[in-house]
This record gives structure tokens, C-alpha cells and sequence, in this order.
């Protein structure tokens, strides 16, 4: 028999006994739904966890390092962790300064490459102030986690001369003024720092006389003792608008940070000032080593595209010479875990299904029951084994079909009412509403797919006792 | 045994065929060693008692049941070397079958039940249609194509029932009692149809009713086997009787002129042609 007209039988067949195929289907629609919203809710929750670290600028992010000086416990160190150079090796590493920061802009997927710049200031609003770990920060934070419902707003241009505050801080500055935190959004505040001053080579002596003696330099270009001693630290301040106030920690570079910071500036401002950091020390030793002397990064942050980039910018980096390092590994690790839990609400939401299954081979088996004559008759007038199994096997995929389809939008349905009361639940907890319900068109396909081979499977024993039928013995049933 | 071709050009040809069952230890002879010769265009009525194996019979020429010794040719091909799909082409292009009890599909219209075997026989969707009507004229039930089993009489039930056989045009038409449900008057009228497409042109003598054509789409007339328990009926319309008890053929008469009163010609018992 031809599949239309198969088509057309097997759903007369199902019109007829319409309250219990009606029935069966709609099981199947429930099971499909069971499914489809257990897998929407665990693909959604995988989103929502991805989209977050996305935005917390932890997973797309890759720190680079500089690799120590020769011999140094540093380059031990980096040799256990793999990243140092063959042992053995005599070359120079290479220094992480403004020429490797363009040449790592200049990888592929890169998107932006910025230094850190994190040292400590005194923030003074009028009479008094406050001691305060500041942090620099890229334009490209503002879409960072942490500034999502902030006070205020995020910095108005990569070199405005703004700062943001942490709430500790701003509750400690207000404090002292007797204001709330937010009333100091739009305040000027002034920050004293450690600044370096630039001190030209053989001026070192009469920029200060409390300085000692210097050895005589040999030649006019200076001695790498010289060049290390190039600044001086002076007293500095500078005055910032206080543009927002934020409640959660941000994180200022690649590799999650070091440390909390009570403010931020933008990174473009922090460079400019010429701030001493707490490594600047360490600095001036290897200059003093190496003999290298410019303007070096402690590190830089390269920010990729998107964190599946991670892997072949970290091999570019280890190629230049540099250390990286980044939190990929810990997204495999989450990776690994939601295709644990989609796999178990997978086989909860099939649970349903497997039960609808039976009620397919319940109803087709009594169909059996009922139309035994007339699958006698069927037979009598030319009807195969196989037309008789194709009809059954059709009935059984139509209602898989129907039920399948069914159950998405019923599994749809679900999913919004649950993100409805979800939303609502969060807005009354002063939650922002996360989108936790994803129904990909994959879980679509899939689970009408899926519904229909259950319904094929469940049909298959009913279809074969119908075909196997004796036309003989079916056409005496009454 | 009979090889194929060697069926001396009968549409049926039988050689002691048997089909027996078992329930518990006792085993049932319901077809017992008949051998029977049915020359295509003949009119075949099988009488007998209840349980004397006409409908087993009938279900064996079919190719519905399977015999559980000797062969059974039709129309030159033996039903016990055919594969079940073979079998199944054999019931719905060879031959036609009408029951006791009409079935049709009591869910689907008339012109439904009549298109059935040409679903299953895959004709053009186009030509169904036709088929159909040519059918129902035949039965003069044109009228009646969006009915459904349950608005008609059993005559035009069983009038449906044999368009629906006849829609393929079969060589063979079966027929199990088909008066057997249905009240004498009505009875009759079923079987001069019966008699009409077995004998299209050249039965004149017959009182067809004016509403049923004389035609045929067949070039030859259409073999009848058709079993029954009213006599007088397969007397008055049937070329041949064959009698059966316990699964035997206990006679056979040669109906020299059906329709006359002069009654029969009683030939030997055991299977053997006329």
C-alpha cells in the first residue's frame, strides 16, 4: 500500500477510537514535555552559568606573564609548571613591554590587550581620608557582572579622570562626611599616591644629596646599576569624580585577579600617572640584573572573543616566550558537569516517555482486540503481513508525531510559566530575572524525533502480532 | 501429483487436498482428499451440512489458510509454492470474495469500502473513481456511494460486499453463503446477481432485475464458487453442485439446465470430474 494511503487509514483508524488515542497521545505529549522541560531547564541553567563567567571576564581572558631571569627560583618555578624554556636554554626572556603588548593585539581573536595597574592610594574627601587598594580597569569591564545595577554609571571615556567605588569604601568615605555612599556619585575626591618621577641618567646625585654616592659611570650611557635606579617615588595626587559605586567585587584582569581592590580608575589613567606598584621593586632588581631598562608590564590581559580562543592564544603566548595563564581548565570542568546533569534530567524527563511507550502498545494492542475482523477482512481482500505491520506501525508513528509535537509546545508552555514565576520570585528577592529556560531548536527536532521512535519501538510488537494475525481465525472473531 | 500447466485448463484444480487441525489430541478432518476440477466460467455451488468443510474448502481456494496436504492450482499456479505476499496479490487481483456476513468496514462509506482493494492493489488515485462506479453500476448501488454500512439493507450490504470483489476484476469469484443473512426474496435477487457475472451474454433466459447491468468488464466470464446450504437456490443457479460431508465431496451433480425444473443428473461420488 502506498503511504498516502496508508497515511489516510491510519488516521481514520485513530478518528474512530478518538477518546482513547486522544488519550494515549496526550501521555506522550506529557512525556515529550517531561523531557523537553528537564533538558530546557539544564541547557538553559548551562547558558545562564556561561553566559555569567563570560561576563565576569574569568574565562575569556588569558594573563601573560614575563618569564624570570636565568637561573632565578622563578624560572624553576616556571619550568615545574611547564611554562619555563628547555633546561639547558641560555636565551634572554623576552620583556613583556609595549612592543609585546601590539604584537599580542595582532593575534588572532585577540580583542584587547591591557596592563594592571593595582597599587595603594589615599582617598581624601575634604579634611579626611581613607587608605584604599586601587585597581585600574578597561573600558570593555563595563559589561562585567559587577557593574550590573551599580550606582552611578560606569566611566565615561577609557581617560576620564573618574573613579569608581567599591560599597566598603564608599560606606567608610560617607561615613566620614555623614552621607550615604550614594549621595558621594558626582563628588570630586582627591587621590594621593606613590608616583614615579623619570630621573635623567647623572642627575640622580643632585636631584637629591640624601641619596649615597654613586659608583662613576664608565662611558656616557648608563650603567645598568644606572638604569635601574631611573625614577624616583614622590608624593602625587590627582583629583577624580566619583562616578559610581558598586557592590560586587569586579575583576580587573585575566586569571580572576589578585586581590580585592576598594576603587577602580580606567586603566588609561592608571598608566598615565606612573604609579609605583608593589612590584616595581622586584622590577628594578631584574633591571638591575638584565641589564633591560624601559617601561615594563608586570603582566598584561589578553581578552579573546570568546573562550574556546583560549587554548591557541595560550600557545601563541608560550611561542613568544611568555607565561599564560587562564581559567580554561575550569570550564571544562563545568562543561563536563552540565553534560553529567543534562544527561540525568535527560533520562528523568524520558521516564515519562518510556511510560507513554506503554501506553502506545496498550492502546495499539487493543486495537488488535477490536478490529481483528476487520484485519481478517483486510487480509481477505489482498491486504500483506507488511501493509497490515505498516498500518499499525503508521498509527503508532502518527501518534508519536502528534504526541511529540505536542509535548514540545506543552514542554514550551511549562518553561515559560516556570521562567514567569521565576522572574517574579527573583524580582522580589531585588534580584535581577535571569533567563534560566532555553529550548534550542535542536531539543525541538530532537524531541519529536525521539518521541517518534519511542512510538515506532512501543508499536512494533503490536504491529507484528496484527500481521501475523490468521485471516481465517480473524474473520470468525466477533 | 499435478504439475503446473497439467490443470487440463480448469481455474481450479484440486488433488487431495486435506486441511486438518488439531485441538488437544483429537484431529479434525475439516477438508479430507478433495480433489475437484473447476473449468474457468463455471458456476460451482459446494452444499452441505454445518461443518462439513465447504467453508474450509473455500478458504483454501482463497489462499487464506493453507492445506495441510495436496496441492490446489488456480488459474495454473500452485497456492502452496507462493510466498505470503504472492498470496496476498493472489486474494486481491485473482479473486473476489463475498461473505455471510457482508464485511465491510462498518466506519468507511460505500465508496470507501468498494475502493479498499484498489488501495491495497496501488492503483492510480486517479483511476479509483472510476473503478468504483463501474463497480457499484454493477451493482446498481450508484446511487449510495456516501452511505455507510449501517444506513443499507443487508441486500445492498451485500450488493457493496460484491462490488467490492469485483472492483479488481477477478478471474474467481468466492462467495460463503451469501444469501445466508439475508431474507429469501432478497436472497434471490443477490444471486441472479451472482449468476449475471458469471454468465454475462450468454444467459438470457435468466430474469435479472432491471436494475442490475448484464455486463462485465471481463472478456471471459468469471468462475463462481459459491458455498451454500439452500439447495433449491444452487439447483436453480448453479451449472454443478458438489456435495461435501466430514471434509469429503459425497457428490457431484452437473446441472444441465439451471433454472429449469428438470432437476439433476447425479454423477459419481469421490472427487472425480464430470
Amino acid at each position: 500500500m502506498k503511504l498516502r494511503d496508508l497515511s489516510e487509514l491510519a488516521a481514520r483508524n485513530l478518528r474512530e477510537a478518538a477518546l482513547r488515542n486522544v488519550l494515549t497521545t496526550l501521555g506522550i505529549a506529557v512525556g515529550v514535555a517531561s523531557l523537553v522541560a528537564m533538558l530546557s531547564l539544564g541547557v538553559g541553567l548551562q547558558e545562564l552559568v556561561g553566559r555569567r563567567l563570560e561576563r565576569s571576564g574569568l574565562f575569556d581572558s588569558v594573563l601573560v606573564r614575563p618569564r624570570t631571569g636565568n637561573g632565578g627560583p622563578g624560572q624553576a618555578r616556571d619550568r615545574f609548571l611547564g611554562n619555563g624554556p628547555a633546561p639547558g636554554a641560555t636565551t634572554a626572556p623576552p620583556p613583556l613591554d609595549e612592543a609585546a603588548r601590539q604584537q599580542l593585539a595582532q593575534l588572532p581573536n585577540v580583542v584587547e590587550v591591557y596592563p594592571e595597574f593595582r597599587f595603594t592610594g589615599d582617598l581624601r574627601l575634604g579634611a579626611a581620608g581613607h587608605l584604599a587598594q586601587i585597581a585600574s580597569l578597561p573600558a570593555s569591564a563595563s559589561g562585567n557582572d559587577a557593574f550590573e545595577g551599580m550606582q552611578g554609571h560606569f566611566f565615561s571615556s577609557p581617560s576620564a579622570h573618574e573613579i569608581i567605588l567599591q560599597l566598603d569604601l564608599a560606606r567608610d568615605l560617607a561615613d566620614l562626611q555623614q552621607l550615604q555612599p550614594a549621595a558621594l556619585i558626582g563628588r570630586e575626591v582627591v587621590m594621593r599616591y606613590a608616583g614615579r618621577q623619570p630621573v635623567a641618567p647623572g642627575t640622580s646625585e643632585a636631584a637629591s644629596s640624601d641619596t649615597p654616592p654613586r659608583r662613576a659611570r664608565d662611558e656616557g650611557s648608563p650603567s645598568p646599576e644606572d638604569a635601574a635606579l631611573g625614577f624616583s617615588i614622590v608624593s602625587s595626587q590627582v583629583p577624580l569624580r566619583i562616578v559610581g559605586v558598586v557592590e560586587a567585587q569586579a575583576v580587573t584582569s585575566g586569571g580572576g585577579g589578585f586581590g580585592n581592590a576598594g576603587a577602580y580608575l580606567p586603566v588609561v589613567v592608571a598608566q598615565n600617572l606612573g604609579v609605583v606598584q608593589g612590584n616595581d621593586m622586584s622590577e628594578i632588581v631584574r633591571e638591575s640584573t638584565t641589564g633591560a631598562s624601559g617601561n615594563h608590564y608586570t603582566n598584561l590581559t589578553v581578552r579573546v572573543a570568546h573562550p574556546s580562543g583560549i587554548p591557541a592564544v595560550e600557545n601563541a603566548v608560550k611561542a613568544m616566550g611568555y607565561i599564560p595563564f587562564s581559567l580554561q581548565d575550569v570550564t571544562r570542568s563545568l562543561t563536563r558537569v552540565f553534560a553529567i546533569l543534562d544527561m540525568l534530567l535527560g533520562i528523568f524527563g524520558s521516564l515519562a516517555l518510556a511510560v507513554a511507550s506503554l501506553g502506545i502498545i496498550n492502546t495499539l494492542v487493543m486495537a488488535i482486540l477490536e478490529r481483528r475482523r476487520e484485519i481478517g477482512v483486510l487480509k481477505a481482500l489482498g491486504a500483506s503481513n507488511g501493509d497490515i505491520r505498516q498500518l499499525f506501525f503508521t498509527e503508532a508513528g502518527v501518534m508519536g508525531l502528534v504526541g511529540g509535537t505536542a509535548g514540545v509546545l506543552l514542554g514550551w508552555g511549562i518553561g515559560r510559566a516556570i521562567q514567569f514565576v521565576t522572574a517574579i520570585y527573583l524580582r522580589r528577592q531585588s534580584i535581577p530575572a535571569e533567563n534560566i529556560w532555553t529550548v534550542p531548536w535542536w531539543l525541538v527536532a530532537g524531541a519529536i524525533g525521539f518521541s517518534v521512535v519511542v512510538s515506532l519501538l512501543a508499536g512494533m510488537y503490536p504491529a507484528t502480532r496484527a500481521a501475523q494475525l490468521d485471516p481465517v481465525e480473524a474473520l470468525r472473531y466477533e | 501429483m499435478t504439475q503446473p500447466g497439467q490443470t487440463n485448463g480448469a481455474a481450479i484444480h484440486t488433488e487431495m487436498l486435506a486441511r486438518h487441525y488439531k485441538m488437544g489430541n483429537t484431529v479434525i478432518r475439516a477438508v479430507d482428499g478433495v480433489s475437484l476440477d473447476i473449468p474457468a466460467g463455471d458456476f460451482l455451488a459446494l452444499l452441505g451440512a454445518s461443518g462439513s468443510g465447504k467453508s474450509s474448502l473455500l478458504n483454501l481456494l482463497a489462499g487464506l489458510d493453507h492445506a495441510t496436504s495436496g496441492v490446489v492450482f488456480v488459474l495454473g499456479r500452485e497456492l502452496g509454492a507462493m510466498s505470503a505476499l504472492d498470496l496476498a496479490h493472489h486474494r486481491n487481483r485473482t479473486i473476489g470474495m463475498i461473505f455471510q456476513s457482508f464485511n465491510l468496514l462498518p466506519r468507511m462509506t460505500v465508496m470507501e469500502n468498494v475502493e479498499l482493494p484498489l488501495r491495497l492493489a496501488e492503483v492510480p488515485r486517479v483511476e479509483r473513481p472510476q473503478r468504483v462506479m463501474q463497480a457499484l453500476a454493477r451493482v446498481g448501488l450508484s446511487a449510495r456511494l456516501t452511505h455507510r454500512p449501517g444506513e443499507l439493507s443487508g441486500g445492498e450490504q451485500q450488493r457493496v460486499a460484491i462490488a467490492r470483489a469485483l472492483v479488481n476484476r477477478p478471474r474467481i469469484l468466492l462467495a460463503d453463503e451469501p444469501t445466508g443473512n439475508l431474507d429469501s426474496a432478497t436472497g434471490e435477487e443477490i444471486l441472479r446477481l451472482i449468476a449475471a457475472i458469471n454468465k454475462p451474454k450468454d444467459n438470457p433466459g435468466k430474469d435479472h432485475p432491471a436494475d442490475l447491468p448484464n455486463q462485465t468488464d471481463s472478456p471471459e466470464a468469471t468462475t463462481i464458487v459459491m458455498v451454500t446450504h439452500e439447495r433449491a437456490l444452487a439447483e436453480r443457479y448453479a451449472n454443478r453442485i458438489v456435495t461435501m460431508a466430514d471434509g469429503r465431496i459425497i457428490s457431484q451433480e452437473s446441472m444441465v439446465a439451471p433454472l429449469t425444473p428438470r432437476g439433476p443428473v447425479t454423477e459419481q461420488q469421490g472427487g472425480t470430474r464430470p
